[in-house]
Protein backbone atom coordinates (compact mmCIF):
# COMPACT_ATOMS: atom_id res chain seq x y z
CA UNK A 1 0.00 0.00 0.00
CA UNK A 2 0.95 3.61 -0.60
CA UNK A 3 0.25 5.65 2.02
CA UNK A 4 -0.43 9.24 1.11
CA UNK A 5 -1.20 10.51 4.46
CA UNK A 6 0.47 8.84 7.84
CA UNK A 7 -1.28 9.60 11.07
CA UNK A 8 1.45 9.73 14.04
CA UNK A 9 0.77 9.53 17.83
CA UNK A 10 -1.87 12.32 17.09
CA UNK A 11 -4.05 13.48 19.85
CA UNK A 12 -6.31 16.33 19.93
CA UNK A 13 -7.67 17.98 22.83
CA UNK A 14 -10.72 20.32 22.76
CA UNK A 15 -9.99 22.33 26.36
CA UNK A 16 -9.59 19.44 28.53
CA UNK A 17 -11.43 17.31 26.40
CA UNK A 18 -9.54 14.86 24.67
CA UNK A 19 -11.04 13.62 21.55
CA UNK A 20 -8.19 12.14 19.37
CA UNK A 21 -6.32 9.66 21.07
CA UNK A 22 -3.10 8.59 19.94
CA UNK A 23 -4.09 7.87 16.55
CA UNK A 24 -1.45 6.13 14.30
CA UNK A 25 -3.05 5.33 10.43
CA UNK A 26 -2.17 5.35 7.05
CA UNK A 27 -4.22 6.79 4.54
CA UNK A 28 -3.61 4.93 0.91
CA UNK A 29 -2.99 7.02 -2.22
CA UNK A 30 -5.60 7.59 -4.73
CA UNK A 31 -8.28 5.23 -3.02
CA UNK A 32 -11.87 6.07 -0.96
CA UNK A 33 -11.18 5.84 2.29
CA UNK A 34 -14.32 6.20 4.22
CA UNK A 35 -14.40 6.73 8.37
CA UNK A 36 -17.09 5.25 10.18
CA UNK A 37 -18.03 5.18 14.06
CA UNK A 38 -20.83 6.99 16.25
CA UNK A 39 -21.76 10.17 16.61
CA UNK A 40 -19.38 12.11 18.65
CA UNK A 41 -16.07 9.86 18.25
CA UNK A 42 -13.97 12.44 17.10
CA UNK A 43 -14.46 11.56 13.12
CA UNK A 44 -14.90 14.81 11.73
CA UNK A 45 -11.92 16.11 14.55
CA UNK A 46 -9.61 13.47 13.23
CA UNK A 47 -10.77 14.96 9.48
CA UNK A 48 -9.99 18.67 10.36
CA UNK A 49 -6.71 17.37 11.19
CA UNK A 50 -6.19 16.40 7.70
CA UNK A 51 -6.40 20.20 6.85
CA UNK A 52 -5.77 21.76 9.94
CA UNK A 53 -8.90 23.15 10.34
CA UNK A 54 -8.81 22.25 14.20
CA UNK A 55 -7.07 25.32 14.75
CA UNK A 56 -9.69 27.74 13.94
CA UNK A 57 -11.63 26.46 16.85
CA UNK A 58 -10.48 28.13 19.75
CA UNK A 59 -8.89 26.57 22.80
CA UNK A 60 -7.87 23.46 20.60
CA UNK A 61 -4.92 21.93 21.13
CA UNK A 62 -2.81 19.17 18.87
CA UNK A 63 0.29 16.93 20.18
CA UNK A 64 1.99 14.09 16.69
CA UNK A 65 2.39 14.67 13.49
CA UNK A 66 0.36 14.47 10.49
CA UNK A 67 2.61 13.70 7.45
CA UNK A 68 1.48 14.30 3.86
CA UNK A 69 3.92 12.47 1.78
CA UNK A 70 6.23 13.02 4.17
CA UNK A 71 6.01 16.04 4.77
CA UNK A 72 4.27 16.96 8.41
CA UNK A 73 1.58 19.45 8.03
CA UNK A 74 2.26 20.76 11.83
CA UNK A 75 6.13 21.69 11.05
CA UNK A 76 6.96 25.27 11.88
CA UNK A 77 8.06 26.36 8.40
CA UNK A 78 4.70 24.73 6.56
CA UNK A 79 2.47 27.56 5.44
CA UNK A 80 -0.81 26.57 6.04
CA UNK A 81 -2.63 27.87 3.14
CA UNK A 82 -0.17 25.58 1.02
CA UNK A 83 -1.66 22.71 3.13
CA UNK A 84 -5.39 23.98 2.38
CA UNK A 85 -4.52 24.11 -1.49
CA UNK A 86 -3.22 20.69 -1.87
CA UNK A 87 -5.98 18.86 1.08
CA UNK A 88 -9.36 19.92 -0.55
CA UNK A 89 -12.62 19.76 1.77
CA UNK A 90 -16.27 19.59 0.76
CA UNK A 91 -18.02 20.26 3.60
CA UNK A 92 -21.30 18.89 5.05
CA UNK A 93 -23.70 21.74 3.66
CA UNK A 94 -22.34 23.53 0.56
CA UNK A 95 -21.35 27.06 1.22
CA UNK A 96 -21.04 29.01 -2.44
CA UNK A 97 -19.06 32.14 -1.76
CA UNK A 98 -20.78 35.56 -2.15
CA UNK A 99 -20.08 35.74 -5.82
CA UNK A 100 -21.26 34.29 -9.34
CA UNK A 101 -21.19 30.65 -10.26
CA UNK A 102 -17.93 31.46 -12.54
CA UNK A 103 -16.32 33.61 -10.03
CA UNK A 104 -16.54 30.86 -7.20
CA UNK A 105 -14.77 28.45 -9.44
CA UNK A 106 -12.10 31.15 -10.31
CA UNK A 107 -11.33 32.43 -6.63
CA UNK A 108 -8.79 29.79 -5.57
CA UNK A 109 -7.33 30.05 -9.11
CA UNK A 110 -6.83 33.70 -8.71
CA UNK A 111 -5.39 33.78 -4.73
CA UNK A 112 -3.10 31.35 -5.62
CA UNK A 113 -2.18 33.28 -9.33
CA UNK A 114 -2.68 29.91 -11.25
CA UNK A 115 -3.38 30.88 -14.55
CA UNK A 116 -2.00 33.70 -17.40
CA UNK A 117 -4.79 35.04 -18.41
CA UNK A 118 -8.61 35.47 -18.90
CA UNK A 119 -8.73 33.10 -21.30
CA UNK A 120 -6.59 30.47 -19.04
CA UNK A 121 -9.16 31.13 -16.34
CA UNK A 122 -12.19 30.72 -18.76
CA UNK A 123 -11.29 27.50 -19.71
CA UNK A 124 -9.93 26.07 -16.71
CA UNK A 125 -13.44 27.08 -15.27
CA UNK A 126 -15.17 25.29 -17.63
CA UNK A 127 -13.11 22.21 -17.02
CA UNK A 128 -13.62 21.75 -13.23
CA UNK A 129 -17.21 22.53 -13.94
CA UNK A 130 -17.56 19.92 -16.45
CA UNK A 131 -15.48 17.31 -13.88
CA UNK A 132 -18.13 18.18 -11.65
CA UNK A 133 -21.16 17.74 -13.64
CA UNK A 134 -22.27 20.76 -13.52
CA UNK A 135 -21.64 22.93 -16.37
CA UNK A 136 -24.27 21.74 -18.54
CA UNK A 137 -26.63 22.85 -16.06
CA UNK A 138 -25.12 26.47 -15.31
CA UNK A 139 -23.11 27.34 -18.89
CA UNK A 140 -25.59 30.06 -20.01
CA UNK A 141 -25.75 31.31 -16.37
CA UNK A 142 -22.31 31.84 -15.62
CA UNK A 143 -22.91 35.31 -13.73
CA UNK A 144 -26.03 34.80 -12.11
CA UNK A 145 -24.91 34.37 -7.65
CA UNK A 146 -24.02 31.01 -6.61
CA UNK A 147 -26.92 30.94 -4.44
CA UNK A 148 -29.39 30.85 -7.14
CA UNK A 149 -28.82 27.04 -7.74
CA UNK A 150 -30.67 24.22 -5.76
CA UNK A 151 -28.56 22.81 -3.04
CA UNK A 152 -27.26 19.85 -5.16
CA UNK A 153 -26.35 22.36 -7.54
CA UNK A 154 -24.39 24.20 -4.96
CA UNK A 155 -22.60 21.07 -3.34
CA UNK A 156 -21.37 20.46 -7.13
CA UNK A 157 -20.45 23.96 -7.63
CA UNK A 158 -18.43 23.21 -4.08
CA UNK A 159 -16.49 20.53 -5.55
CA UNK A 160 -15.38 22.20 -8.66
CA UNK A 161 -14.40 25.68 -6.78
CA UNK A 162 -12.45 22.41 -4.80
CA UNK A 163 -10.73 20.92 -7.48
CA UNK A 164 -10.00 23.97 -9.14
CA UNK A 165 -7.36 24.70 -7.04
CA UNK A 166 -5.80 21.52 -7.87
CA UNK A 167 -5.51 19.19 -4.58
CA UNK A 168 -4.39 16.26 -4.11
CA UNK A 169 -6.01 15.20 -1.09
CA UNK A 170 -10.14 15.45 -1.10
CA UNK A 171 -12.01 15.24 2.34
CA UNK A 172 -15.53 15.04 2.76
CA UNK A 173 -17.10 15.80 6.02
CA UNK A 174 -20.68 14.16 5.45
CA UNK A 175 -21.22 15.70 1.83
CA UNK A 176 -23.93 14.37 1.04
CA UNK A 177 -25.79 14.14 4.03
CA UNK A 178 -27.66 17.88 3.37
CA UNK A 179 -28.79 16.85 -0.39
CA UNK A 180 -31.63 15.02 -2.22
CA UNK A 181 -31.05 11.21 -3.20
CA UNK A 182 -30.70 12.15 -6.70
CA UNK A 183 -28.29 14.60 -5.54
CA UNK A 184 -26.37 12.37 -3.46
CA UNK A 185 -26.09 9.73 -6.34
CA UNK A 186 -24.74 12.23 -8.42
CA UNK A 187 -21.69 13.55 -5.64
CA UNK A 188 -20.82 10.35 -5.30
CA UNK A 189 -20.27 9.00 -8.76
CA UNK A 190 -18.24 12.68 -9.05
CA UNK A 191 -15.99 10.44 -6.10
CA UNK A 192 -15.53 7.29 -7.69
CA UNK A 193 -14.81 9.34 -11.11
CA UNK A 194 -11.74 11.03 -9.35
CA UNK A 195 -10.55 8.29 -6.88
CA UNK A 196 -8.22 7.33 -9.20
CA UNK A 197 -6.93 10.88 -9.30
CA UNK A 198 -7.24 12.32 -5.64
CA UNK A 199 -6.74 10.67 -2.51
CA UNK A 200 -10.18 10.52 -1.07
CA UNK A 201 -11.18 10.94 2.73
CA UNK A 202 -15.38 10.81 3.61
CA UNK A 203 -16.69 10.73 7.05
CA UNK A 204 -20.13 9.15 6.43
CA UNK A 205 -22.69 7.98 8.65
CA UNK A 206 -24.67 5.66 6.18
CA UNK A 207 -23.00 2.32 6.05
CA UNK A 208 -24.85 1.88 2.44
CA UNK A 209 -22.66 4.78 0.99
CA UNK A 210 -19.91 2.87 2.84
CA UNK A 211 -20.20 0.07 0.84
CA UNK A 212 -20.69 1.99 -2.41
CA UNK A 213 -17.81 4.18 -2.38
CA UNK A 214 -15.20 2.47 0.13
CA UNK A 215 -12.04 1.17 -0.83
CA UNK A 216 -10.84 1.22 2.66
CA UNK A 217 -12.84 1.35 6.31
CA UNK A 218 -12.00 3.51 9.28
CA UNK A 219 -13.68 2.52 12.30
CA UNK A 220 -14.01 4.70 15.16
CA UNK B 1 -64.71 14.46 15.47
CA UNK B 2 -63.80 16.05 18.60
CA UNK B 3 -62.80 19.02 17.91
CA UNK B 4 -65.03 21.88 19.33
CA UNK B 5 -67.01 24.17 17.76
CA UNK B 6 -65.19 27.76 17.40
CA UNK B 7 -66.89 29.82 19.91
CA UNK B 8 -66.18 32.76 22.17
CA UNK B 9 -63.04 32.48 24.49
CA UNK B 10 -61.51 34.94 26.21
CA UNK B 11 -57.89 34.02 24.41
CA UNK B 12 -59.46 35.16 21.01
CA UNK B 13 -61.07 38.16 22.89
CA UNK B 14 -57.30 39.06 24.06
CA UNK B 15 -56.02 38.16 20.07
CA UNK B 16 -58.24 40.36 18.56
CA UNK B 17 -57.64 43.17 20.87
CA UNK B 18 -54.18 43.19 20.24
CA UNK B 19 -54.38 42.70 16.37
CA UNK B 20 -56.33 46.28 17.20
CA UNK B 21 -53.74 47.79 18.79
CA UNK B 22 -51.20 46.72 16.39
CA UNK B 23 -53.36 48.15 13.84
CA UNK B 24 -53.51 51.27 15.75
CA UNK B 25 -49.87 51.35 16.33
CA UNK B 26 -49.38 51.54 12.14
CA UNK B 27 -52.00 53.99 12.03
CA UNK B 28 -50.01 56.30 14.55
CA UNK B 29 -47.16 56.04 12.66
CA UNK B 30 -48.15 56.16 8.85
CA UNK B 31 -50.07 58.55 9.91
CA UNK B 32 -47.89 60.71 11.35
CA UNK B 33 -45.01 60.78 8.81
CA UNK B 34 -47.82 61.46 6.56
CA UNK B 35 -48.72 64.65 8.14
CA UNK B 36 -45.32 65.75 8.65
CA UNK B 37 -44.47 64.92 4.43
CA UNK B 38 -47.89 67.01 3.62
CA UNK B 39 -47.03 69.93 6.39
CA UNK B 40 -43.70 70.17 4.45
CA UNK B 41 -44.79 69.80 1.08
CA UNK B 42 -47.72 71.95 0.98
CA UNK B 43 -46.39 75.08 2.54
CA UNK B 44 -43.09 74.43 1.17
CA UNK B 45 -43.91 73.82 -2.21
CA UNK B 46 -45.77 77.06 -3.29
CA UNK B 47 -42.68 79.04 -2.45
CA UNK B 48 -39.88 76.61 -3.58
CA UNK B 49 -38.38 78.30 -6.28
CA UNK B 50 -35.58 77.76 -8.60
CA UNK B 51 -33.74 80.86 -7.53
CA UNK B 52 -33.57 79.35 -4.32
CA UNK B 53 -31.50 76.00 -4.67
CA UNK B 54 -29.31 78.14 -6.89
CA UNK B 55 -28.40 81.44 -5.19
CA UNK B 56 -27.04 82.89 -1.61
CA UNK B 57 -28.75 85.18 0.37
CA UNK B 58 -28.65 88.81 -1.06
CA UNK B 59 -28.97 92.10 1.13
CA UNK B 60 -32.23 92.01 2.66
CA UNK B 61 -33.12 87.62 2.23
CA UNK B 62 -34.27 87.70 5.59
CA UNK B 63 -36.25 90.46 5.13
CA UNK B 64 -38.09 88.83 1.99
CA UNK B 65 -35.94 90.18 -0.91
CA UNK B 66 -34.22 88.10 -3.32
CA UNK B 67 -31.61 85.18 -2.72
CA UNK B 68 -31.88 81.49 -2.20
CA UNK B 69 -29.91 79.18 0.30
CA UNK B 70 -26.86 77.11 -1.64
CA UNK B 71 -25.33 78.58 0.83
CA UNK B 72 -26.94 75.86 3.76
CA UNK B 73 -27.68 73.40 0.64
CA UNK B 74 -23.11 73.58 0.23
CA UNK B 75 -22.71 73.45 3.76
CA UNK B 76 -24.62 70.65 4.96
CA UNK B 77 -23.43 68.88 2.02
CA UNK B 78 -19.84 69.26 3.27
CA UNK B 79 -21.06 68.94 6.71
CA UNK B 80 -22.62 65.54 6.26
CA UNK B 81 -20.12 64.14 3.75
CA UNK B 82 -16.91 65.23 6.09
CA UNK B 83 -18.61 64.08 9.10
CA UNK B 84 -19.93 60.82 7.52
CA UNK B 85 -16.10 60.23 6.15
CA UNK B 86 -14.75 61.00 9.56
CA UNK B 87 -16.97 58.56 11.30
CA UNK B 88 -16.21 55.56 9.09
CA UNK B 89 -12.55 55.87 9.59
CA UNK B 90 -13.12 55.40 13.06
CA UNK B 91 -16.51 53.40 13.11
CA UNK B 92 -14.99 50.33 10.60
CA UNK B 93 -12.20 49.59 12.47
CA UNK B 94 -14.31 49.76 15.70
CA UNK B 95 -16.89 47.13 14.17
CA UNK B 96 -14.37 44.83 13.42
CA UNK B 97 -12.16 44.91 16.76
CA UNK B 98 -15.39 43.91 17.95
CA UNK B 99 -16.01 40.94 15.67
CA UNK B 100 -12.55 40.04 15.44
CA UNK B 101 -10.94 40.56 19.17
CA UNK B 102 -14.33 41.09 21.49
CA UNK B 103 -16.58 39.16 19.89
CA UNK B 104 -19.68 38.52 22.51
CA UNK B 105 -17.09 39.07 25.28
CA UNK B 106 -17.88 41.11 28.54
CA UNK B 107 -15.90 43.89 27.20
CA UNK B 108 -17.60 43.68 23.72
CA UNK B 109 -20.72 44.08 25.77
CA UNK B 110 -19.38 46.86 27.82
CA UNK B 111 -18.65 48.68 24.52
CA UNK B 112 -22.12 48.18 22.81
CA UNK B 113 -23.54 49.08 25.68
CA UNK B 114 -21.29 52.36 25.62
CA UNK B 115 -22.36 52.94 22.13
CA UNK B 116 -25.91 52.65 22.92
CA UNK B 117 -26.05 54.98 25.42
CA UNK B 118 -24.20 57.60 23.38
CA UNK B 119 -26.68 57.00 20.57
CA UNK B 120 -29.32 58.20 23.16
CA UNK B 121 -27.67 61.31 24.13
CA UNK B 122 -29.19 64.16 22.40
CA UNK B 123 -27.35 65.99 19.63
CA UNK B 124 -27.64 69.20 21.49
CA UNK B 125 -25.18 67.81 24.56
CA UNK B 126 -23.14 67.03 21.80
CA UNK B 127 -23.11 70.25 20.46
CA UNK B 128 -22.15 71.50 23.67
CA UNK B 129 -19.11 69.19 24.00
CA UNK B 130 -17.72 70.48 21.06
CA UNK B 131 -18.58 74.36 21.90
CA UNK B 132 -16.76 73.68 25.05
CA UNK B 133 -13.77 71.76 23.68
CA UNK B 134 -13.49 74.61 20.77
CA UNK B 135 -13.21 77.63 23.50
CA UNK B 136 -10.56 75.25 25.18
CA UNK B 137 -8.51 74.83 21.97
CA UNK B 138 -9.22 78.95 21.22
CA UNK B 139 -11.26 77.27 17.96
CA UNK B 140 -13.95 79.54 16.63
CA UNK B 141 -16.63 78.51 14.81
CA UNK B 142 -15.89 76.77 11.28
CA UNK B 143 -16.48 73.92 9.11
CA UNK B 144 -13.72 71.80 10.79
CA UNK B 145 -15.71 71.70 14.09
CA UNK B 146 -19.06 70.77 12.58
CA UNK B 147 -17.55 68.26 10.97
CA UNK B 148 -16.17 66.96 14.10
CA UNK B 149 -18.87 67.41 16.31
CA UNK B 150 -21.43 65.48 13.81
CA UNK B 151 -18.71 62.63 13.10
CA UNK B 152 -19.34 62.06 16.87
CA UNK B 153 -22.73 62.11 16.81
CA UNK B 154 -22.89 59.63 13.93
CA UNK B 155 -20.53 57.32 15.22
CA UNK B 156 -22.37 55.28 17.67
CA UNK B 157 -25.29 54.82 15.14
CA UNK B 158 -22.25 53.57 12.45
CA UNK B 159 -21.03 51.42 14.29
CA UNK B 160 -23.53 49.78 16.00
CA UNK B 161 -25.21 49.18 12.69
CA UNK B 162 -22.03 47.87 10.66
CA UNK B 163 -21.58 45.31 14.21
CA UNK B 164 -24.85 44.44 13.74
CA UNK B 165 -24.18 43.86 10.11
CA UNK B 166 -20.77 42.06 10.65
CA UNK B 167 -21.97 39.94 13.89
CA UNK B 168 -24.44 38.17 10.69
CA UNK B 169 -21.24 36.80 8.53
CA UNK B 170 -21.73 33.18 8.62
CA UNK B 171 -18.69 31.08 9.58
CA UNK B 172 -19.26 28.57 6.97
CA UNK B 173 -18.47 31.35 4.45
CA UNK B 174 -15.09 32.20 6.44
CA UNK B 175 -13.89 28.34 6.53
CA UNK B 176 -15.18 28.05 2.70
CA UNK B 177 -12.52 30.59 1.59
CA UNK B 178 -10.23 28.95 4.14
CA UNK B 179 -10.60 25.54 2.57
CA UNK B 180 -9.67 26.85 -0.84
CA UNK B 181 -6.42 28.08 0.71
CA UNK B 182 -6.82 31.64 1.50
CA UNK B 183 -5.02 33.72 3.77
CA UNK B 184 -6.97 35.70 6.28
CA UNK B 185 -6.55 38.83 4.78
CA UNK B 186 -7.65 37.38 1.52
CA UNK B 187 -10.87 36.54 3.24
CA UNK B 188 -11.57 39.55 4.47
CA UNK B 189 -10.64 41.44 1.63
CA UNK B 190 -12.72 39.47 -0.90
CA UNK B 191 -15.00 37.61 0.95
CA UNK B 192 -16.04 39.39 3.88
CA UNK B 193 -16.37 42.75 2.19
CA UNK B 194 -18.46 40.86 -0.69
CA UNK B 195 -20.65 39.50 1.55
CA UNK B 196 -21.51 42.66 3.89
CA UNK B 197 -20.89 45.61 1.86
CA UNK B 198 -24.48 46.18 0.94
CA UNK B 199 -25.65 46.10 4.98
CA UNK B 200 -22.33 48.28 5.48
CA UNK B 201 -23.53 50.88 2.62
CA UNK B 202 -26.50 50.89 4.51
CA UNK B 203 -24.90 51.66 7.73
CA UNK B 204 -23.05 54.36 6.43
CA UNK B 205 -26.04 56.30 4.62
CA UNK B 206 -28.36 55.96 7.83
CA UNK B 207 -25.43 57.46 9.96
CA UNK B 208 -25.48 60.51 7.05
CA UNK B 209 -29.21 60.68 6.78
CA UNK B 210 -28.67 61.67 10.44
CA UNK B 211 -25.67 63.74 10.30
CA UNK B 212 -27.41 65.96 7.72
CA UNK B 213 -30.22 66.82 8.91
CA UNK B 214 -28.89 67.59 12.60
CA UNK B 215 -29.04 71.04 14.06
CA UNK B 216 -28.39 71.25 17.50
CA UNK B 217 -25.14 69.26 17.11
CA UNK B 218 -23.88 72.08 14.39
CA UNK B 219 -25.84 75.41 15.95
CA UNK B 220 -22.97 76.61 18.11
CA UNK B 221 -19.88 74.90 16.48
CA UNK B 222 -20.51 75.48 12.51
CA UNK B 223 -21.89 79.08 13.22
CA UNK B 224 -23.69 80.31 10.45
CA UNK B 225 -22.97 82.63 7.05
CA UNK B 226 -24.37 83.81 4.08
CA UNK B 227 -21.36 82.72 1.90
CA UNK B 228 -20.23 79.19 0.45
CA UNK B 229 -17.57 78.06 2.59
CA UNK B 230 -14.10 78.26 0.86
CA UNK B 231 -11.84 76.80 3.71
CA UNK B 232 -12.12 73.98 7.08
CA UNK B 233 -11.73 77.22 9.23
CA UNK B 234 -14.75 79.21 8.04
CA UNK B 235 -17.97 79.26 9.69
CA UNK B 236 -21.03 77.58 7.13
CA UNK B 237 -24.43 77.27 7.20
CA UNK B 238 -26.75 73.93 7.16
CA UNK B 239 -29.90 73.16 6.26
CA UNK B 240 -31.71 72.29 9.10
CA UNK B 241 -30.07 75.81 10.91
CA UNK B 242 -31.82 77.47 7.75
CA UNK B 243 -35.29 76.64 8.01
CA UNK B 244 -34.57 77.51 11.95
CA UNK B 245 -33.49 80.83 11.19
CA UNK B 246 -36.42 81.77 8.70
CA UNK B 247 -39.38 79.72 10.67
CA UNK B 248 -38.22 82.01 13.41
CA UNK B 249 -38.35 85.23 11.47
CA UNK B 250 -41.42 87.83 11.53
CA UNK B 251 -41.92 87.91 7.87
CA UNK B 252 -44.70 86.14 6.49
CA UNK B 253 -43.07 85.53 3.07
CA UNK B 254 -39.75 84.27 4.98
CA UNK B 255 -41.62 81.65 7.01
CA UNK B 256 -42.92 80.13 3.53
CA UNK B 257 -39.31 80.16 2.65
CA UNK B 258 -38.46 78.15 6.14
CA UNK B 259 -41.11 75.51 4.83
CA UNK B 260 -39.68 75.33 1.51
CA UNK B 261 -36.11 75.05 2.88
CA UNK B 262 -37.68 71.94 5.45
CA UNK B 263 -39.21 70.54 1.58
CA UNK B 264 -35.62 70.71 0.66
CA UNK B 265 -33.99 69.20 3.42
CA UNK B 266 -36.41 65.98 3.72
CA UNK B 267 -36.30 65.32 -0.35
CA UNK B 268 -32.42 64.93 0.11
CA UNK B 269 -33.08 62.91 3.20
CA UNK B 270 -35.84 60.97 1.12
CA UNK B 271 -32.78 60.46 -2.14
CA UNK B 272 -30.36 59.95 0.54
CA UNK B 273 -32.69 56.91 2.12
CA UNK B 274 -34.13 55.06 -0.72
CA UNK B 275 -30.49 55.33 -2.67
CA UNK B 276 -29.24 53.71 0.45
CA UNK B 277 -32.20 50.79 -0.25
CA UNK B 278 -31.04 50.75 -3.89
CA UNK B 279 -27.85 50.24 -3.66
CA UNK B 280 -27.56 48.24 -1.04
CA UNK B 281 -30.12 45.73 -2.96
CA UNK B 282 -27.90 45.89 -5.72
CA UNK B 283 -24.82 45.31 -3.93
CA UNK B 284 -26.31 42.31 -2.21
CA UNK B 285 -27.29 40.16 -5.24
CA UNK B 286 -24.23 37.95 -4.86
CA UNK B 287 -25.00 38.15 -0.78
CA UNK B 288 -25.68 34.38 0.80
CA UNK B 289 -28.50 34.71 2.52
Amino acid sequence: MDAHIQVRDLNAFYGKLQALKEVNIEIPKNQITVIMGPSGCGKTTLLKTFNRFLELTENTRLTGEVLVDGQNIYDREVDVTEVRKVVGLLAQRPSPLPMSIYDNVAYGMHIHKMKKDRKEYKAAVRHYLEIAGLWEEVHQRMHDPATSLSIGQQQRLCLARGLAVEPEIILGDEPTSALDPISSQNIEARLLDLKKQYTTIIVTHTLRQTKRLADYVIYM
Amino acid sequence: MGMKKKHFERRHLVEGFVKFLMYVAFVIVAGTLGLILWTVISRGFPSLTWNMVSQVPKGGYYMGKEGGILNAIIGSAYLATGGTLLAILLSLPIALYLKAYLGDSKWGEYVRLSLDVLWGIPSIVYGAFGFALMIMLGMRASLLAAIIVLALVELPIMTRAMDEVIRRMPADLEHAALALGSTKFEVALRVVTRQMLPGIVTAILLAFGRGIGDAASVLFTAGYTDRIPTSLMRPTASLPLAVFFQLGSPYAEVRERGYAAALILTIVVLVVSFGARGLSARLSKYAVK
